[in-house]
């Protein structure tokens, strides 16, 4: 469903990307991990069109990603399929909650009567584990995991086929992340939904993954299922997944 | 040879910069043409660039009015001339005083907000977030700011030069003795269209620089609490030094001919 093939990019002189090959076949959970700075996110946001790669071809059911034109009805419709979780939340300050999971509901083509919006809205933040009294407070007014889980009822509003999380459970206590990783993996599946995930904490990967693929010098350095990722005899995965300083990835970057 | 070239690269990267401003102020016009819009939004950034600027705007240009008539007549009382406060006090504030003013005080007031909003909304990767939702932030957020400040400083610059104009007169009837029908009369017939038409015209410029330089470095921002900080300064000089720059184009094009 989603394929990414030879991308690169760099920033400056700063080569990020090298070349990645990824293909997440549909309603699977694929998670990337890697060091921090290794390009992640910026896999991410390529795909999302949010960041141009020099070379390389990205394909989301055969449409190619990076022709799409900024502002094109086609692109709107393609994101429209979208939902992404940030990884500070990315809510929007000035509106209310509830305004927030609904945003896309509120404008555009998606765009529906006011209550109705709203009612999704609380209905979305009751999945997620929010009492309805939520809806009229102001992001600012949330604990950080309760700010993820509005970002996650936001991303999840307009029922989308293909969800992005980024780092879901940095800066969340452990209980908390426990919390949000389980919540993703019954969103996924009960949406039957592609989900790529970045992230770089072991416990989510295992909570969320059906695929892991790893990330490193700006290529994929390994990809298969999360059952084997154990014993995969990759020195560089086994590395990570151990949070060795012994090894062949640099501890100092 | 490299005093030559520090030259051309400092040359060469405010041509850039100028194109940048350019294409930036391009793109925030065509999106008038180009639905969706957003009412809402302008709506309330009418309220926040307009109604919440008055009482700075009223602030300074009473101070600045009062002043004014006093200088003036000191000023006058050196070759007898004490009489024209009325008339300078008008023309001073229409002009130029006024606008100008009330310019500067939006790029402090205006400027400087909209530059750090935005830009912690790029930081905070919002403005990803809206692209995401499928939500042009140009539309979203340049769009509205720009227009709202444009619509709503004629107004605001209209208000400053008549609360100026009073400051002029109280004093003058105050503590300089004239009489406050006089006073009245004399501005009223001394003031011509043209004067009111740069005013007004000098505002809505103003306006739009000073809205599209807090978006336009608000979206180009760096990361981090320095790159905000940085973003909401360069915002706020960029749309004085312009706005002065304009006041000057502007009166050269209405007055020098």
């Amino acid at each position: 469903m989603i394929e990414l093939r030879g991308v690169h990019k760099a920033f400056g002189s700063k080569q990020v990307l090298r070349g990645v090959d990824l293909f997440i076949p549909k309603g699977e959970s694929m998670v990337i991990i890697g060091g921090s700075g290794t390009g992640k996110s910026v896999c991410l946001k390529s795909v999302l069109g949010l960041i141009t790669p020099d070379k390389g071809e990205i394909t989301v059911e055969g449409q190619d990603v990076t022709r799409l034109r900024q502002g094109s009805s086609e692109r709107d419709a393609f994101l429209a399929r979208f939902g992404m979780l940030f990884q500070g939340g990315a809510l929007f300050d000035s509106l209310h909650v509830w305004e927030n999971v609904a945003f896309r509901l509120l404008r555009g083509s998606l765009k529906r009567p006011k209550a109705e919006a709203r009612e999704i809205a609380i209905e979305k933040l009751r999945r997620v584990g929010l009492t309805p009294d939520v809806a009229d407070l102001y992001p600012a007014e949330l604990s950080g995991g309760m700010q993820k889980r509005v970002g996650l009822a936001r991303a999840i509003a307009a029922e989308p086929e293909i969800i992005f999380f980024d780092e879901p459970t940095t800066g969340l206590d452990p209980i908390m992340a426990g919390v949000i990783n389980d919540l993703i993996r019954e969103i996924v599946v009960e949406m039957g939904a592609t989900a790529m995930t970045i992230t770089h904490d072991m416990t989510s990967v295992r909570a969320i993954a059906d695929k892991v693929a790893m990330l490193h010098a700006g290529k994929i350095r390994w990809t298969g299922p999360v059952a084997d990722m154990d014993d995969s005899g990759d020195p560089y995965l086994t590395q990570f997944i151990t949070g060795s300083a012994e090894g062949p990835i640099e501890a100092v970057r | 040879m490299t005093f030559l070239a520090t030259i051309g690269a400092i040359v060469l990267g405010a041509l850039a910069a100028v194109g940048r401003v350019a294409l930036f102020a391009f793109d925030t016009v065509s999106h008038l043409a180009r639905p969706p819009w957003y009412p809402r939004e302008f709506a309330s950034q009418l309220v926040q660039i307009g109604w919440n600027s008055l009482p700075v705007v009223g602030l300074t240009t009473i101070f600045t009015g009062g002043a004014l008539a006093l200088q003036i007549y000191a000023g006058g009382a050196r070759f007898s001339a004490e009489a024209v406060v009325p008339q300078i006090v008008a023309i001073g504030m229409v002009r130029e005083l006024g606008p100008v003013l009330v310019g500067l005080m939006i790029a402090a007031r205006v400027t400087s907000s909209v530059a750090a909003e935005i830009a912690t909304m790029k930081v905070t990767e919002q403005l990803d977030a809206l692209v995401t939702l499928s939500t042009n932030p140009m539309k979203y957020l340049t769009l509205p700011r720009v227009l709202a400040a444009t619509v709503v400083m004629p107004l605001l610059v209209a208000i400053g030069d008549t609360i100026g104009i009073m400051g002029g007169f109280l004093v003058g009837v105050q503590r300089l003795g004239f009489n406050a029908s006089t006073y009245l009369t004399n501005t009223i017939d001394f003031l011509e269209w043209v004067d009111i038409v740069s005013s007004l015209t000098k505002g809505a410029v103003f306006g739009f620089i000073a809205a599209l330089m807090g978006c336009y470095f608000g979206m180009r921002s760096q990361r981090g609490a320095a790159g905000v900080g940085a973003a909401t300064k360069g915002a706020v000089v960029a749309a004085s030094v312009l706005i002065l720059a304009a006041n000057f184009i502007l009166t050269e094009m209405f007055f020098a001919g």
